[in-house]
């Protein structure tokens, strides 16, 4: 039983690497942008909530709104002002900018928080679960998390494939050029893309600080595990992204049972072996030649 | 009649290959015009040079009236041109519906519901209606040439540019195509048509241009400028038609 407890821990955990991936998704999906900052951008908004929810005395919960609508705007200002210009000079040229922005945010967030690990209280919530049996629980927020994730993921694939502007995403992922001369115009597309991406980080940002402590510096190390949900799951599918998400929650969850130490290295493992046995990931966009 | 488009005094370099070298060129409204030249004589360049794509080093183009040498492909789509690949570039993941309805709700810049007539004319103007819910990825090369036609049609041009739409195609398939080039035209669309099978150009082009190393060689009354010495030298060797 205790083995049938992490498969559904791990699932869980899951929900929460596809949301946060659900935006590294789009963005690659749309402008192949690499983006690195990834990890530091949904600390800020996790600090963004904490700034947010101290003064008012609020759960973090109701900061969500908030914190989104600052990051959609933030990411709307970063494309149109900056990797648009980097995406125009090559496929290098965005890469380093990714990176340095990842550079920036976590020195402005030690500059101004200090490396101490900071948290967002969501109270009782965080601790309650439906207990299925002595073994057997699943507590209520990973499961609201996970609900939302497929609420984000399901969302995203309505507005990329039933309306207007999510037509013009695809036919901009699928030939840029063609789509300009379709009247697309492709800088705004890219900048509400990466409004659209961020977004989702703050709502991923706030979930994650809920569930753990935060620091400045582990921006990264949350990438790792973005990459590796995406890159399993297949570039260019949503769905993908969820089922990669929770393959790794579950590897993770997996090996830590095994041993504590184990649960990065087991997740690591698998996503080797994906790369190894299916590069292209499970459910890879079909291409036709 | 009215002039539409006036490209001149065009210069496009890479390093140091003038691939386009002060090229002008002038469409009326209305009018048909054919290019021919070898290949790599900056036919496509040109075409790149007047959807924007491309940056000139130097020249200015006119559309319309207005001066859009600036002006990015969007906004040139926009203001009514038109354009099909050579290779032709379909949005592969979606269906050959969603294809055309992408130029039919941004280039018009309508809303879907608005723009479903005339996405679906673009459709059975060009023979796919009946493969709309086809999935773009899936069509044959006269179908995907046929797309790259509904889609821009969709956009509502005012002129047309058409690269090597009927190169690689059967003399059937040639012909068919001729046939719906020509009916549009007559309803009075502009066209640029760069093409090098000449007999499918000279069914339906009103002047011919001939241009080698990016230098306009012949411009004027198709059958004068296609047995012109100029031109049969540039082909000679590379072309039997």
């Amino acid at each position: 039983m205790a083995w049938v407890n992490d498969i559904i821990q791990g699932i869980l955990l899951g929900g929460l690497y596809a949301l946060f991936a659900a935006g590294l998704s789009l963005i690659f999906g749309v402008m192949r942008l690499v983006n690195l900052a990834h990890g530091d951008l949904s600390l800020l908004a996790a600090y963004a909530a904490l700034v947010i929810v101290g003064p008012l005395d609020i759960n973090p919960f109701l900061s969500i709104l908030a914190v989104m609508l600052l990051l959609a705007v933030f990411g709307y200002v970063l494309q149109r002002g900056l990797l648009n210009h980097a995406l125009d000079a090559g496929p290098l040229p965005p890469i380093l900018a990714t990176f340095g922005l990842s550079v920036v945010i976590q020195n402005l967030l030690l500059e101004g928080f200090s490396a101490d690990s900071k948290g967002l209280d969501a109270g009782r919530i965080e601790h309650q679960a439906i207990t299925l049996s002595d073994q057997l629980a699943i507590g209520w927020f990973p499961l609201i998390t996970t609900l939302t994730a497929v609420v984000v993921l399901l969302g995203l694939s309505l507005f990329l494939g039933r309306t207007r502007m999510g037509r013009a995403f695809r036919a901009t992922s699928d030939n840029q050029q063609a789509a300009q001369l379709m009247g697309i115009d492709n800088r705004y597309l890219y900048g509400l893309a990466m409004a659209i991406s961020l977004a989702t980080v703050a709502i991923a940002g706030v979930f994650i600080g809920i569930r753990t402590t935060f620091s400045p510096s582990v921006g990264p190390a949350r990438l790792i595990f973005a990459y590796e949900s995406v890159i399993m799951g297949g570039l260019g599918s949503l769905w993908g992204t969820l089922v990669g998400g929770m393959l790794l929650g579950v590897a993770q969850t997996l090996g830590s049972h095994l041993s504590p130490g184990w649960g990065v290295l087991a997740g690591n493992l698998l996503f080797l072996a994906v790369l190894a046995f299916r590069p292209q990931g499970l459910f890879a966009k079909q291409v036709h030649e | 009649m009215t002039v539409l488009l006036e490209a001149e005094h065009l210069t496009k370099s890479y390093g140091a290959l003038k691939v386009v070298d002060d090229l002008s060129v002038s469409l009326d409204a209305g009018e048909a015009l054919g290019v021919v030249g070898p290949n790599g004589a900056g036919k496509t360049t040109m075409l790149n040079l007047i959807t924007g794509t491309v940056h000139p080093d130097a020249g200015r183009i006119v559309f319309a009236g207005s001066d859009i040498s600036h002006a990015a492909p969007h906004e040139r789509c926009h203001a009514g041109i038109g354009r099909t690949y050579q290779i032709p570039r379909p949005f592969e993941g979606m269906t050959v519906f969603e294809n055309v309805l992408v130029g039919g709700t941004f280039g018009r810049r309508h809303n879907e519901r608005e723009s479903y007539d005339a996405c679906a004319l673009a459709l059975h103007r060009t023979g796919l209606l009946p493969r709309s819910n086809t999935l773009a990825g899936n069509l044959t090369l006269l179908e995907r040439k046929r797309l790259e036609l509904a889609r821009a049609l969709a956009t509502d041009p005012r002129v047309l540019l058409l690269d090597e739409i009927a190169g690689g195609l059967t003399e059937h398939e040639v012909h068919s195509l001729v046939a719906t080039i020509k009916s549009l035209g007559a309803e009075g669309l502009s066209i640029i048509w760069i093409e090098h099978i000449v007999h499918a150009l000279l069914a339906v082009v009103d002047r011919l241009l001939a241009i080698d190393f990016g230098r306009k060689v012949a411009d004027g009354e198709p059958a004068v400028v296609i047995n012109s010495p100029e031109v049969r030298d540039v082909y000679l060797g590379s072309e039997a038609e």
